[in-house]
């Protein structure tokens, strides 16, 4: 997922509209290796991307997050004919419940830890690892949430982090 | 023989579970016995699968055995009614499989051996996947235990051939052979068609197994082939309002076989017609509303009327650049009513207005059962045949230099355009589509999306082998020729009457006009020193001769099409300066149109 090509806007910028893919497949090798060649052929990058199997192990569901365009259409299109994918959904605009969830080690001094633990808790994230140096955050919730956690963590030094990617599912009996 | 491996976990490819081999084992240990269980009949997946290609309707293969592949070549020597064909180059074995498939329309087969025979298989495939010909190709792989390892002859043949097959099977468990090879005939065929790569390794072919009944085939892969009757109720009527409409028809309708509908449309509406190069036989080419090929080398007629339409009914087509020039500039006043089996080709290149996923031949059916009334368009008509007679497709043939479009109208009056033609890719191929106006289905047969050089004459012998009664002509440059020719001793040895005629300019002739036309007549490489094909014909025991003036062309290709027990290949030596007009450069439109 080279970041540095592949379909950009005329002014070079990365693609404005971000698309929620979400995808039933088979459970099997090399289904993640034929959606994510689909993707790159067409030119697109993958922002976040998970992974897992479903209550019936031979299925596993997806959600591709893009950077997409108005062509992005045919990128669900043709995920559709793989044999594998049994379902695709393109969630972007649709109502959903969203989470993601990320482990963040942030360093900190006996003078700033009482601060990041703060933080940490009006984000309501739970200290996961108490270190000399260091703390190990984790938070769960909607992508935004994240990003403002991690902003605020920034000052203090990110020494390493970790996003699962987003994950999603329709509101209410609609079933993707 | 049994070969058991500690990851019993594996899974096959395409995601069946595989049973844990120890099971299998115990089945088939010499004298082995199941106490209290009925005692079931073996097989090696070898013969499973040669059992499951002759289930499955095949009755061809070309390929050339290796190592990987042997237990599978074994299974082949006592399979008498499988034809066999063994080609010199596995290129020529996929090109073959397509023109079989083509020219038959059932799934044509090739087989390689693992590494360089599946990679040599490629081309073949991408051909076919551009195409959409329905192809299955049985690759050899080395065994399970050193899938991975870089073992002698490994390569990744799944992950290379992913984006040019419609889909790829690697077998991990012989058991699973019989499913595999039904879907994979099935995938093959079904919806768009396309290639399908079934990927056996060596122990797996080898290995005896209890096979698995065949379920449901189509369980995975149901597309969908019914039209919407709203959409259709709704093209009907715009057809019927329509003032300047054109129907723009392509290779959908051959592979859906409905050129018998699309021709009632025709006659019902008195719409007219364009086909792509792919939709060549579509509909019969002398059928009074056809204006032949439309896009680049397209008439000038059909490319006018596109140009001016106010509705097109695009059908089995995708709107290739070769067909559109610039995009934004192609129809520019018209609304699209588009049919297409596959959905993701709607709205791809041209937003559709009146989109219709679907069978073309039930939907075309559906389609003529709802005009009530012709739209009227007399005035559209007129205007068609003034472009018609005032743009017609024209060469000048003197006494001296044979013009390659005389050597194809030729070929077209003494077959009656009634031979099946497979042609190369290059100047000759839009020629030959110029001035071969097709009457049937499945006799116009070219590497349409792919435009890969060696296609030509290794199609035309899978044709012959689909067709033996047909005439089946090889309609080849000097350039492609030379890509796959080794196999006229393949053609020989199966006595294949292949009529090799090429049109030989002694260059790459369409990258040769290019360069004069758009990089100052700079020839870049382009000059060929040929060798001389008559005589290498007769070397490989094919008929061979040379045409060097203009009045020796009819007598020779005569002569060509007496030839009944041998390939012959005629070498017509043509004009080097000749270019294929009209053109409309690439990327632009039909303002820009080259005529003379």
């Amino acid at each position: 997922m080279d970041g540095a090509r592949g379909r950009r806007q005329p002014d070079g910028q990365p693609l404005a509209t971000v698309r929620s893919i979400s995808l039933l497949v088979e459970n099997s090798p090399g289904v993640l290796a034929k959606i994510a060649g689909l993707i790159r052929r067409r030119g697109y990058n993958i922002h976040s991307l998970s992974v897992g199997v479903t209550d019936d192990r031979r299925v596993s569901r997806m959600l591709v997050v893009l950077e997409g365009d108005e062509q992005a259409e045919q990128v669900v299109k043709n995920l559709n004919k793989i044999l594998e994918v049994r379902r695709v959904h393109d969630l972007t605009g649709c109502d959903t419940v969203e989470r993601e969830l990320a482990l963040i080690k942030v360093s900190v001094t006996p003078g700033t830890r009482q601060e990041v633990l703060h933080v940490a808790q009006i984000f309501r994230a739970r200290v996961v690892d108490v270190g000399e140096h260091t703390v190990v955050v984790e938070v769960s919730g909607k992508p935004d949430k994240i990003d403002a956690l991690q902003a605020l963590l920034r000052r203090h030094g990110i020494r390493e982090m970790v996003r699962t990617g987003r994950v999603a599912l329709a509101r209410g009996s609609q079933t993707t | 023989m049994t070969i058991t491996t500690s990851r019993t976990a594996r899974r096959t490819a395409d995601g069946g579970v595989a049973r844990p081999r120890a099971t299998r084992a115990r089945a088939d240990r010499p004298g082995g016995r199941l106490t209290g269980a009925r005692q079931e009949v073996t097989r090696s997946g070898a013969e499973l699968l040669v059992e499951a290609l002759r289930q499955a309707g095949a009755r061809v293969i070309f390929g050339i055995p290796g190592g990987a592949s042997l237990p599978i070549y074994d299974a082949l020597y006592d399979a008498k009614e499988l034809q066999h064909v063994l080609v010199r180059h596995e290129q020529v074995a996929a090109h073959a499989a397509v023109g079989y498939a083509r020219a038959s329309g059932r799934v044509g087969v090739c087989m390689a051996t693992s590494g360089p025979g599946a990679t040599n298989l490629v081309t073949g495939l991408t051909d076919a996947h551009m195409d959409s010909v329905p192809v299955v190709a049985v690759t050899g792989q080395v065994p399970t235990a050193v899938i991975g390892r870089d073992a002698f002859q490994e390569a990744d043949v799944i992950g290379i051939t992913m984006p040019v097959t419609k889909h790829a099977y690697q077998v991990w468990d012989a058991a699973d052979i019989p499913r595999v090879i039904a879907e994979a005939f099935y995938v093959a065929a079904a919806g768009r068609p396309g290639p399908v790569l079934v990927d056996v390794p060596r122990d797996v072919a080898q290995s005896r197994v209890v096979p698995r009944p065949v379920e449901d085939v189509a369980a995975r892969y149901r597309p969908h082939r019914e039209g919407n009757a709203a959409q259709i109720a709704a093209a009907a009527e715009a057809l019927q309002a329509a003032q300047r409409p054109i129907i723009y028809a392509g290779g959908g309708v051959i592979s859906a076989g409905a050129s018998e509908e699309l021709t009632r449309l025709v006659e019902r509406t008195g719409i007219p017609i364009t086909v792509t190069l792919m939709g060549k036989g579509a509909i019969d080419e002398h059928h009074p509303r056809c204006l032949g090929m439309l896009g680049m080398h397209g008439t000038a007629y059909a490319n006018y009327a596109i140009n001016e339409a106010d509705l097109i009914l695009a059908v089995g087509v995708r709107f290739d650049d070769r067909v559109t020039g610039r995009l934004q500039d192609f129809a520019p006043h018209a609304r699209f009513i588009h049919i297409d089996i596959d959905p993701a080709e709607i709205g791809k290149n041209k937003p559709a207005h009146i989109p219709i996923v679907g069978d073309a031949k039930l939907v075309l059916a559906a389609l003529v059962e709802r005009i009530t009334s012709p739209p009227q368009i007399e005035p559209w008509l007129r205007q068609i045949e003034e472009w018609r007679q005032r743009y017609p497709l024209r060469y000048r043939q003197g006494d001296e230099v044979i013009k390659p479009q005389f050597v194809c109208e030729t070929l077209a009056r003494l077959t009656g355009e009634r031979a099946i033609v497979v042609t190369d890719v290059g100047q000759h191929q839009m020629w030959a589509a110029q001035f071969y106006r097709c009457r049937e289905p499945r006799t116009f047969i070219s590497s349409g999306g792919l435009g890969a050089m060696g296609f030509g004459f290794p199609a035309a012998m899978g044709a012959q082998m689909a067709c033996p009664q047909r005439t089946v002509v090889a309609l080849v440059g000097d350039g492609g020729f030379q890509m796959t020719l080794q196999d006229l001793i393949t053609a020989v040895e199966w006595r294949l009457p292949v009529k090799v005629v090429i049109i030989n300019n002694g260059s790459l002739g369409m990258v040769r006009q290019w360069q004069q036309l758009f990089y100052r007549r700079r020839y870049s490489h382009v000059m060929l020193q040929n060798p001389d094909f008559a005589r290498l014909a007769q070397v490989f025991g094919a008929a061979g001769r040379t045409v060097r003036r203009p009045d020796e062309v009819e007598e020779a290709v005569e002569w060509a099409l007496r030839v009944q027990d041998l390939p012959v290949v005629l070498d017509v030596l043509v004009d080097p300066e000749e270019n294929c007009l009209p053109m409309i450069p690439s990327g632009q439109s039909v303002k820009e149109m080259i005529l003379e």
